[in-house]
């Protein structure tokens, strides 16, 4: 672990305006705002953003939601699941139309991130929207020249609910060294080749990096599913400091 | 900075449920408790965990759980605030003052004006002893009356309510005194060093 003095050198993160210059449906209840942030100094893979919403009467509230697009990117991704009683959530994902402006101020976490530097094969592991920062790594090893070996366990209630599907099969299309395993936790289409039911210790044992290989492993989604899957490789004998967790709390949105 | 826009078809939901007297600015409300954490949640045993004061390479004070559960019990009423935006109201808690930890070990004043809390999981959270001591800072070991679960920081954790709850350092086994401050996890990761809510010291420069 890193020990600085602590005074601080840094700059403050500022407000900054981004413009919305399009709206991507994903599915039925998550899009993408690809944003152009002009004064934007660049992010790594896995980090995130806070957006702040301003009302007529001058409440504001202030959301953290992660990056989707890799640092190559122009545009700055961002994919919102619509929490139904949330605040900020459904307004992003209904209400906001290209040309609207957002506040923004990022790039934040230094901790949840990998880049090409980083050695071993990459595991990543997503519950529902918890593939947004997973997939800004994989989108940023796409466009590597090399590319370590990588595998997805990608867990989601139902087919429609998929998020970057088309995107995620091309990948796999034009790359034998990445695996992606999707899991179908609700509901399954008949012909369904994937995993079915949650993730548990035997999808992980049958679809991983053995420990000796040490991957870097990255868990992302709900709590519930976090606590699971980490506990789960824990006991699968990865070492704790390998696996790195980022929650989407429920009280989200 | 441009002027700060109104964000087009933007209405509150959740203002009314936000008290400004009592919730920091940018932060609002939520009856659930949310869990964040860098890894895996460990799992200790209560016959496995021991908790120490130290100050440079020397032990000031070691006390087993029974021995810790043996010291004085304070119990509390506070708000907590996550930088991630949630503040959680009127939260109960039950532990050991630092006040107290400091009395058990012979000392009417602290050693050194920082500490660092050492958690299980390789976690640290620097905080300075000004906000521990006068009863602002305690070891906690129950919730609402029960055990703190492991994924909301038992058996046990620091407590440091009125700054951004990575302050409160879950799975807490060693408060290191320390002459010269220094940067824990997240505080060497982006984070502010200090991470007063109320003024929305949430990343560093703020």
């Amino acid at each position: 672990m890193t020990v600085t003095d602590a005074p601080s050198s840094s700059k403050r993160l500022e407000w900054q305006l981004a413009e919305v210059r399009d709206v991507v449906i994903e599915t039925y209840r998550v899009k993408s705002l690809q944003l152009l942030a002009s004064g934007w100094q660049g992010h790594l893979p896995g980090q995130h953003i806070d957006v702040r919403l301003t009302a007529q009467n001058g409440y504001q509230a202030q959301r953290s939601y992660s990056i989707a697009s890799p640092p190559e990117d122009d545009l700055l991704s961002l994919t919102v699941e619509r929490v139904d009683d949330g605040e900020v959530s459904p307004y992003l994902v209904d209400e906001l139309r290209v040309g609207d402006r957002l506040e923004l101020r990022g790039p934040i976490g230094g901790y949840f991130v990998w880049t090409a530097e980083k050695s071993g094969p990459l595991w990543l592991i997503a519950g529902g929207s918890g593939i947004t920062p997973l997939m800004a790594m994989l989108r940023h090893r796409d466009r590597l020249p090399s590319r370590t070996p990588a595998l997805l366990i990608y867990s989601s209630r139902s087919l429609e609910d998929i998020i970057y599907r088309d995107e995620l099969d091309a990948m796999v299309g034009r790359d034998a060294n990445l695996r992606v395993v999707p899991a179908l936790t609700r509901q399954q289409p008949k012909a369904w080749t994937g995993h079915r039911g949650r993730i548990d210790r035997a999808t992980l044992a049958a679809h991983c990096f053995p420990p000796a290989q040490r991957p870097a492993i990255y868990v992302c989604g709900p709590t519930t599913f976090v606590e699971s899957i980490s506990g789960l490789l824990v006991e699968l004998d990865y070492d704790p400091s390998s696996i790195k967790t980022e929650r989407f709390g429920p009280s989200g949105g | 900075m441009e002027e700060t826009p109104i964000s087009r078809g933007f209405r509150p939901k959740r203002q009314e449920q936000t008290p400004t007297d009592r919730v920091p600015p940018g932060q609002y409300v939520t009856t659930d408790f949310p869990v964040l954490s860098a890894g895996p949640t460990p799992h200790i045993k209560v016959t496995d965990w021991t908790f120490a004061l130290q100050l440079g390479g020397s032990l000031l004070g070691k006390w087993s759980w029974a021995q810790f559960e043996a010291l004085p019990q304070t119990t509390i009423k506070t708000d907590i605030h996550c930088v991630t935006k949630w503040s959680k109201l009127d939260t109960t808690w039950q532990g050991v003052t630092f006040d107290d930890l400091l009395k058990e070990v012979g000392l009417s004043e602290a050693p050194a004006p920082f500490i660092m809390a050492h958690c299980d999981g390789a976690y640290t959270t620097n905080v300075p002893v000004a906000d521990l001591i006068g009863g602002r800072g305690m070891v906690a070991t129950r919730y609402e009356g029960l055990p703190i679960a492991p994924a909301h920081g038992g058996p046990a954790r620091l407590l440091v309510p009125h700054l951004y709850f990575w302050k409160s350092g879950k799975w807490v086994r060693r408060i290191r005194f320390m002459q010269k401050d220094e940067r824990g996890f997240w505080e060497s990761l982006g984070y502010h060093n200090y991470g007063d809510p109320w003024k929305q010291q949430r990343y560093d420069g703020d």
